[in-house]
């Protein structure tokens, strides 16, 4: 049948399959108005063909002009990213903003920017926790120094609360569970902080990663907060920030690293060594995940009472495929 | 409706839930049921005398909270009433105030919200991480961050690397012998007494840079143990220039002329 519409093929098929250059198609001629579904897409296909073979010779043309121009040629054009087009959010936080900067020295955190508190955290779990987050806490609890893994059965949040504060913990880490996989992470600070609350994907164990290092030692990393550029990520960075200890022991030349591109914020934790001044060897140990911010809460956990600061709202947030808010 | 191995009733005073001809509300004429509405239990009966009034065919009696007067309480309504039926309300009774004890129970505890996915958002968040993924290069990206991190110098004195250093050093001297000469120019216009307290202060630095002299030979004969007892790194690869970076800065505010201390002294010199 496919043979058969060439030959048989209307006027309207001139000069058949071979040429399409010669094609001359009259005005208001469009390939959408053929009935025929078979004639249409033979049709829509030579029109492809065309635009294809026209734009190669565009891109040829450019490239003979710009090698004859040689030296005068203008600078290529900078290809357009998502980071490029990003709609420009007027809570970015430039460098040197003075009320930023006054707002950090007295927020939650500044006691631990201070170096006033340690941070001593709890990691646990929802109701019955399934063997692959309860060996993610355990990895967890490897990677950030001074924390606890405790498993509730059945205490309300709201309850442990007071007693964490009692034993003078300064971070609170809940990580959700879904049908045997951590889904959700919940990150309190303690004395009445602020709660963030993510959704959690990708996450790999250990064992899973493809690497040949051994387990993360004692020593305490140091940490890298890339791309938080808005108010709401600086919040977020110095939340991160805080659950490890100021002072990192280079010794151990471990890095941990908190990524955030198009608001997912990715967490990697590595072992690196200088081979020579200009290049560094990472080799990854320990768990990854990755986070997507779903709400921040003014005061400690409280999911009805509470004063959000931020919440993703899809309807308004996600309209727009520039636009992020970390 | 049928099961495999039973028939359902749907009928709602039904007694056992089971289509049976003993237990149909409809086939018999007299019959009783207990329900609950809103947490209290009730005892519908249903009398020959009212069949032909349909709105006033079902007889509701509330019965007390107390478990065991509720069952008195059935057992004096239904006092002549055929055995199976009184036993089978007291069942089903029984039944019901368990559950409400359970929903009870449950509702005080935290309870688990079920949240649906949303398929096409969920394939839409998958898909924008594996784009972002791909788009962060994660591995360059901390790669540079700990490169610029060793540039300005955060890890300290833990990391020789001498071609880096050696480079940084000489760029840092030429500009301070630039601006020494200088110094020393606008120096000799001056009175004497400066000159000669120039004059001395170079010696006693001359003499300083004899005793570097000794101090970096000795040292570049030993590099172990004397860069060890000088510095507190633990893990310094030495080699034997930077380690004097620290004993220089602490007594001379030009920190790297050790480097040329040959050229050095013919600079004084000429300025004298």
């Amino acid at each position: 049948a496919g043979g058969g519409s060439g030959p048989v093929g209307s006027a309207a098929e001139d000069g058949g399959p071979s040429a399409p250059e010669r094609v001359l198609f009259p005005p208001t001629f469009s390939v959408s108005e053929i009935k025929n579904k078979q004639r249409r897409h033979f049709m829509f296909l030579r029109w492809k063909q065309q635009q294809r073979k026209e734009k190669l010779a565009a891109k040829k043309k450019r490239r003979k002009e710009r090698e004859a121009l040689g030296d005068r040629a203008p600078p290529k054009a900078i290809p357009k990213t998502i980071e490029n087009q990003r709609v420009y959010d007027e809570t970015t936080v430039d460098p040197n903003d003075e009320e930023v900067a006054f707002d950090e020295a007295t927020d939650e955190f500044a006691p631990y920017f201070n170096r006033q508190t340690v941070p001593k955290i709890l990691i646990t779990t929802s109701d019955r926790p399934r063997g692959r987050t309860v060996r993610f806490c355990e990895q967890l609890s490897t990677v950030i120094p001074n924390s606890h893994v405790y498993y509730r059965r059945g205490l309300a949040l709201k309850r442990i609360i007071p007693q964490c504060i009692a034993r003078d913990f300064t971070d609170l880490i809940v990580i959700n569970e879904d049908r045997k996989i951590p889904n959700g992470l919940v990150l309190s600070h303690l004395p009445d902080g602020p709660t963030a609350h993510f959704r959690m994907s990708s996450v790999r164990l250990r064992k899973e990663i493809k690497r040949k290092g051994k387990e993360p030692t004692e020593h305490v990393p140091e940490v890298i907060l890339n791309n938080f550029t808005t108010r709401l990520g600086h919040s977020i960075g110095r939340m991160f920030a805080s659950l490890f200890p100021h002072d990192p022991q280079f010794i151990g030349r471990q890095v941990a690293t908190f990524h955030n591109q198009r608001d997912y914020i990715f967490f990697r934790f590595h072992r690196y060594i200088f081979k020579s001044e200009k290049k560094v060897g990472i080799q990854e140990l320990g768990p990854r995940f990755t986070l997507k911010l779903r709400s921040l809460q003014k005061g400690t956990f409280d999911s009805k009472f509470g004063e959000y600061e931020w919440i993703h709202k899809r309807r308004e947030m996600d309209t727009s495929r520039r636009k992020f808010h970390l | 409706f049928r099961t495999k191995t039973q028939n359902f009733c749907r009928n709602e005073y039904n007694l056992t839930g089971l289509c049976n001809r003993s237990s149909c509300p409809l086939a018999n004429s007299q019959y009783a049921t207990v329900r609950e509405e809103k947490g209290r239990c009730y005892l519908y009966m249903k009398t020959i005398e009212r069949a032909a009034f349909p709105r006033r065919l079902w007889e509701r009696v509330l019965l007390s909270k107390n478990y065991e007067k509720a069952l008195e309480e059935i057992d004096e309504n239904l006092i002549y009433w055929p055995r199976f039926i009184r036993h089978k309300c007291k069942q089903r009774f029984t039944k019901i105030t368990q559950y409400l004890i359970r929903i009870r129970k449950l509702t005080l505890k935290r309870q688990r919200k079920l949240v649906p996915l949303r398929r096409k958002i969920e394939r839409r968040e998958k898909r924008r991480e594996e784009k972002a993924l791909i788009a962060a290069q994660l591995d360059n990206a901390i790669e540079k961050e700990l490169l610029e991190r060793l540039k300005q110098d955060t890890y300290g004195d833990i990391y020789n690397f001498p071609i880096h250093a050696f480079d940084k050093a000489l760029q840092q001297q030429d500009a301070e012998s630039e601006s020494e000469s200088d110094a020393e120019k606008e120096e000799d216009d001056d009175e004497d007494m400066d000159k000669r307290e120039f004059v001395e202060a170079d010696d006693s630095d001359l003499s300083d840079f004899e005793d570097m002299d000794k101090l970096e030979t000795s040292s570049e004969e030993e590099p172990e143990e004397e860069e060890e007892v000088e510095k507190k790194a633990s893990h310094s690869k030495s080699k034997g220039k930077t380690p004097l970076k620290g004993p220089a800065r602490r007594k001379r505010p030009y920190i790297e002329i050790e480097y040329e201390k040959e050229t050095e002294p013919t600079t004084k010199t000429k300025a004298a």
